[in-house]
């Protein structure tokens, strides 16, 4: 289902065209195209997106919309240097939910997922190399979730 | 995932070279391997990064970057902070190029606010930041030289940011973490004699520019050391999301500057640089290009420079002038919600991307209809750069790998945030 504001832009219909059920919900942002894509049919679509000429996935990051549920978003952040247009994929997840990774379509996701997974605890399927990156290895908790107070869990302020 | 399944940070199984090619056998030590830390306190590294080398003879079989060492949770603070408390955070990131990561941060929040910025302040953020990319770009080239064995360089390089340094002094009462550009414009008034100022000082950097330039093309022990090394396929580059000079010298013109103009960069006449060697003295050559079109962009705008207001009209965004807020209630007023409460942003979000001397610079914020941004993520550009070490490094000399490390011109505090 293609809302009015984005059924001209080229890249949400090529979407809608190959896959009708892939698209949750969409958008047109001051930088661009923000597609929501059902999580089950991340992989085709990327693929598809990359065919269409998005040569650079930019970045991976979450959002943590906590108590809301779906509590995650996943945000990629497209680009295509030949047409010059970025583009914005979306997927929302629920707790415990898992995502498949896109590393196989673009190798920079490698880094940015791990992030995503040590940051807030998103797992990526598939992922070649699931380990923490910022944090030490042994760390307990994702530090970027919403009910991850700012100063830890180790000491708290509120006591005193 | 599960405990078992997650290994210990200092495993030496090296797997994680994304893109890596397989490196032929060479018969160089019978097969014996030798692993080697590089850093976390290796002074070429240029912060806390560490690599694990795996080595067969001189020749680097596989290289595993590590970082997170100067993890500090600058997104996470974000979420704590009003969104004009974030700008000082923003300096902390890419502490070479504060002023660019103060211009991404309050153009990705005035797209929000839809706030109009007065041409003047436009301009002086154009020229500030790319007087910051000078300074950057000098502090690169005198540290790589310095790596690679030219030591005068370095006290040349440092001599001339240190103007720069004076001039950033002079606006805003800081040499590095200057917060100059804040949401709305800019954070003072640009101070008496600054043209002057400015004008001096870039004059002797063009003059400085091609001397340190013909220093080193000139050296045959430079370029013995540069050219040819680091070649590393485009499209290996561009999706392991590599941005910024390093492309640019593999002939993709690709700069936010000219791509996704803003900031009005598209009232400027300057070119994009690049190079087809890919090797890092192209990278040296796109570089310096680079200043010299930075320098060609201050003498635009010291020429052109518009009159006017230096905020944007928003007394509900911006702390009003102090004479006013003495004698006006209603500036009392505002100010007061302003530093008690700041100002709400409606539910949205919006991806700003803008160039840095490092590549490309995104922030991602995330606003919820609170005065706290709901989620700030910074698309840095040394951590894209950083992801292609692993395999660049992969099949080179122990000794090309300081040059390599530093023609990515990666900056940890840029890394890992």
């Amino acid at each position: 289902m293609l809302p009015e504001i984005a059924a001209e832009n080229p890249t949400a219909l090529a979407v809608q065209t190959e896959y009708p059920e892939a698209i949750v919900d969409a958008k047109v942002a001051s930088d661009g195209l923000v597609l929501y894509i059902s999580p089950l049919l991340l992989t085709p679509v990327c693929r598809l997106l990359k065919e269409l000429g998005f040569d650079r996935l930019t970045a991976v990051t979450a959002v943590d919309w906590w108590p809301r549920s779906p509590r995650f978003e996943v945000v990629y952040f497209l680009h295509s240097i030949k047409n010059n247009v970025r583009t914005r994929v979306v997927v929302r997840l629920k707790e415990a939910e898992s995502v498949e990774s896109m590393c196989v379509i673009w190798r920079s996701a490698n880094w940015y997922e791990r992030e995503v997974f040590d940051l807030f605890g998103i797992e990526f399927r598939n992922h070649p190399n699931p380990e923490r990156i910022m944090m030490p290895a042994d760390w307990e908790g994702h530090p970027l979730r919403k009910d991850y107070p700012i100063h830890g869990f180790k000491y708290s302020y509120q006591d005193e | 995932m599960t405990k078992e399944g997650k290994k210990s940070k200092a495993t030496l199984q090296i797997e994680d070279a994304p893109g890596a090619a397989p490196v032929a056998e060479q018969p160089t030590s019978g097969g014996r391997r030798m692993t080697l830390n590089m850093g976390p306190q290796h002074p070429s590294t240029h912060g806390v990064l560490r690599v694990l080398l795996e080595l067969d003879g001189e020749t680097i079989t596989s290289a595993k970057p590590e970082i997170g060492f100067l993890h500090t949770g600058i997104e996470k603070q974000f979420e704590v902070k009003k969104y004009q408390q974030g700008t000082p955070l923003t300096d902390r990131v890419d502490y070479l190029s504060n002023l660019t990561n103060n211009l991404g941060y309050a153009l990705a929040v005035e797209k929000l606010l839809g706030l109009e910025i007065p041409p003047m302040a436009q301009w002086m953020r154009v020229m500030l930041c790319e007087l910051s990319r000078i300074s950057s770009h000098l502090t690169w080239l005198g540290t790589h030289a310095l790596d690679i064995g030219a030591m005068s360089v370095y006290f040349y390089c440092f001599r001339e940011r240190e103007e720069i340094m004076k001039i950033f002094e002079m606006f805003s009462g800081q040499r590095m973490m200057t917060s100059y550009i804040r949401i709305g414009g800019l954070a003072l008034e640009p101070p008496r004699g600054w043209h002057k100022v400015v004008s001096k000082a870039v004059e002797q950097l063009a003059k400085g520019i091609d001397e340190y330039f013909n220093l080193l093309s000139k050296n045959p022990i430079w370029c013995n050391r540069t050219k040819g090394i680091g070649v590393f396929p485009v499209d290996m580059m561009l999706d392991l999301g590599v941005t910024g000079p390093m492309v640019r010298a593999a002939g993709v013109k690709m700069d936010a500057r000219k791509d996704f103009p803003h900031t009005s960069y598209d009232k400027f006449d300057f070119e994009v640089p690049t190079r087809t060697s890919n090797d890092v003295y192209g990278r040296f050559e796109v570089r310096m290009e680079e200043m010299r079109q930075s320098v060609r962009i201050v003498r635009q705008a010291l020429g052109g420079m518009p009159s006017g207001a230096w905020q944007a009209d928003a007394p509900h965004i911006l702390l009003p002038d102090r004479e006013k807020m003495k004698t006006q209630m209603e500036s009392l007023i505002y100010h007061f919600k302003i530093v008690t409460e700041g100002f709400r942003v409606a539910e949205n979000s919006v991806y700003q991307v803008v160039e840095s001397p490092r590549g490309e610079l995104g922030f991602y914020v995330v606003a919820d209809g609170t005065p706290n941004p709901h989620r700030v993520f910074m698309r840095t550009p040394s951590f894209g750069n950083l992801q292609a070490l692993g395999a660049m490094l992969q099949g080179q000399v122990i000794a090309d790998s300081i040059a390599i490390m530093g023609s990515m011109d990666f900056v940890l505090g840029d890394v890992d945030r």
